[in-house]
């Protein structure tokens, strides 16, 4: 266990290394000169100096590379080309929003998938099984925004039971207002996220039904449906496990889009924001850290697979 | 030439895998018209292709003909799927949106597979050390979220439909490779290979005669999956605009345009958005379908003496997209 540990940590942190190298080099060293392309075709000399002064740009590229990451491991992600503020404190003061969005459609996920994913293996030879089958296929290729357009059409235009766009001005200081402004963006990237691990619980619990330990429990007298429902779940539980670190990321690139149709002020919105306005040290810093959680929760979710799976503890 | 190709693996699995050979009738392409998976993602796709193909000479109306007295006319003669804010004929903007899409998903497959081959040839044919390496790198390089890269580069080049294309095909690329690796290794070690090595043929030969034909299903499987996030891809970048430019008809594009009115005219983004999520499911489709024709083990699961998939067949079902779009 330990040595896979380590094993795993040092993956996670070359994976960083990569990261940080890919990022840096795309938007520092590949472009040529960055000062120009940041000060656009109007910057005047003196703007491409000053912006040269501050990004450092004179010093060698690995002495840049080494600052930057040196201001990382001090928790210092840089600051903004254009406000001049700290990334730090915008990425945290966002995450009021884009953190619970996430939660929330992973939960909504969750809830819908687990039981309709195991209810359409089970039945899957039944009319019931097949739609949900069909159905969730249909989902699994509808894009984000237009499945967020047509529950804004019917909840919030129709309806009228919920907003269309924004959050409060005093954000979470009125929880009413804003659980109800996030409910709707949640809904969608959960539906959509749900009906891919829909599909994944469902081939799961087709394969669970295959293996050995339920035919045994259904040879002595269960019910091949009990036989899996007892035996069988915890296996298809550690699957869900292995693909949560997946559905995450596909979380996060779901917000990103989300929080644009809804105009939510979260992360993702304000990433579409910067690389529209050329914030390259901003975006930098944004990148690595959405990359940076989708690799540590990759290595989380394996140890705890690696924790939980007895069949791969034995196997050491 | 394909079907040949298609029919051989089916063999050479059985073989391998130590099981029954079964006799297949029909080439490979009759196989996936005859489940209806297979035959509604050729229908769709081939209509895509040739919608795309028919905007080139001909649509409706200009889909950039601004006609601001016809603006949002409901669907009927002469728009059968209305108009927009300025008059635009919806049916032919999402005629020309056709050529983005083909454009983006083909352009993308290409790259994905350049891309994808060399990494899995890299990291299954080389020395040991350079092996690990690839390896070790496409693990990392999987993590990557496609949106994230294409937003990365628009950051450095401003958005366009060819970063999509680099994006995904490179995301994807590291997908390709991940599941082609271990596959060229199986095959690699396999008799048949050993066979014709021991009867002369030159490794070249070799590659084109026995590997190859071996892992094209899985590799194909992944292509038209690969397209299916192309095309979600190409949508969320062009609404994000960082895709397809204003002048360039798109789907995506359609969508950003006609958020601004889905209070006042709710149903204008429907039609966009049904044949992004038709095309997507056909391509989702068709690669199932291309698996379940091509991959005995898959056959052998569905059966009513359930056994085992092969170390092939539990990847291959345990398959979940990345969402992007």
């Amino acid at each position: 266990m330990i040595r896979y540990a380590l094993t795993r940590l040092l993956l996670l942190l070359a994976g960083l290394l990569v990261a940080s190298v890919l990022i840096f080099a795309t938007l520092r060293v590949l472009p040529g000169d960055v000062a120009q392309l940041i000060a656009g075709a109007q910057g005047t000399p003196e703007q491409v100096a000053a912006i040269r002064d501050r990004l450092n740009l004179d010093q060698p590229v690995v002495a840049q590379y080494l600052e930057w990451i040196g201001g990382l491991l001090r928790g210092d992600l840089g600051t903004s080309l254009i406000t001049g503020a700290p990334v730090v404190t915008e990425l945290v003061q966002k995450a009021d929003v884009t953190v619970p969005l996430g939660l929330m459609s992973l939960l909504i996920a969750l809830l819908f998938s687990l039981p309709l994913g195991v209810l359409s293996a089970i039945r899957r030879n039944r009319a019931g099984g097949t739609a949900i089958n069909v159905g969730s296929q249909a989902l699994a290729a509808v894009p984000v925004v237009w499945a967020g357009m047509m529950l804004v059409v019917v909840f919030a235009v129709w309806l009228g039971w919920l907003p269309a766009q924004g959050f409060p001005r005093e954000g979470w200081g009125n929880p009413g207002a804003a659980f109800r402004s996030l409910l709707l963006p949640a809904l969608t990237i959960g539906i959509v996220e749900g009906a891919l691990l829909l599909r994944f619980v469902r081939s799961a619990t087709m394969q669970a039904a295959g293996e050995d330990f339920v035919r045994t429990a259904a040879a002595k007298g269960l019910t091949r449906t009990q036989a899996l429902l007892r035996h069988g779940l915890p296996s298809v539980g550690l699957s869900v496990i292995t693909v949560l670190a997946l559905q995450v990321a596909g979380i996060i690139v779901g917000s990103v889009i989300i929080e644009e149709l809804f105009a939510l002020p979260g992360i993702g919105r304000m990433l579409v924001a910067d690389v529209g306005a050329r914030d390259l040290p901003k975006v930098q810093g944004e990148l690595l850290v959405l990359t940076g959680f989708v690799l540590l929760l990759g290595f989380v979710v394996d140890i705890v697979h690696r924790v939980l799976d007895p069949r791969q503890r034995e196997a050491q | 030439m394909t079907n040949k190709r298609v029919t051989d693996t089916a063999v050479t699995h059985t073989t391998v895998t130590g099981e029954r050979v079964r006799k297949r009738r029909g080439s490979a392409l009759g196989r996936l018209w005859r489940q209806s998976t297979g035959r509604f993602g050729l229908i769709v796709v081939g209509l895509v292709v040739l919608t795309a193909a028919v905007s080139l000479v001909w649509t409706p109306f200009d889909p950039q003909r601004v006609e601001i007295t016809d603006r949002w006319a409901p669907p009927g003669w002469p728009h059968l799927l209305g108009t927009d804010n300025t008059g635009r004929d919806m049916l032919s903007m999402i005629m020309a949106g056709a050529r983005t899409t083909v454009f983006v998903a083909v352009g993308a497959g290409i790259v994905a597979t350049v891309f994808g081959v060399l990494l899995a040839a890299l990291g299954a044919l080389t020395a040991r050390w350079v092996r690990e390496t690839v390896a070790v790198l496409v693990d990392i390089l999987i993590a990557f979220p496609v949106l994230l890269i294409a937003m990365m580069i628009s950051a450095v080049w401003g958005g366009s439909l060819w970063i999509v294309v680099w994006a995904v095909g490179i995301g994807f690329g590291v997908n390709i490779a991940r599941v082609m690796r271990p596959e060229l290794r199986r095959v690699l070690r396999s008799d048949f290979v050993m066979a014709g090595k021991a009867s002369g043929l030159t490794p070249l030969q070799n590659l084109g005669r026995h590997l190859l034909p071996n892992v094209a299903p899985v590799f194909i499987v992944q292509l038209s999956w690969s397209m299916a996030v192309a095309v979600l891809a190409e949508a969320g970048l062009s609404y994000l605009g960082f895709g397809a430019s204003v002048t360039e008809p798109s789907w995506g594009r359609l969508l950003a345009d006609l958020q601004g009115f889905l209070t006042v005219y709710p149903l204008s983004v429907v039609w966009p958005g049904l044949v992004i999520t038709i095309t997507v499911l056909a391509l989702n489709l068709l690669g199932d379908a291309i698996r379940e024709a091509t991959d005995p083990t898959l056959r052998e699961a569905r059966g009513s003496t359930r056994r085992e998939g092969g170390p092939s067949a539990r990847r291959a079902r345990t398959h979940i997209p990345e969402v992007i779009s």
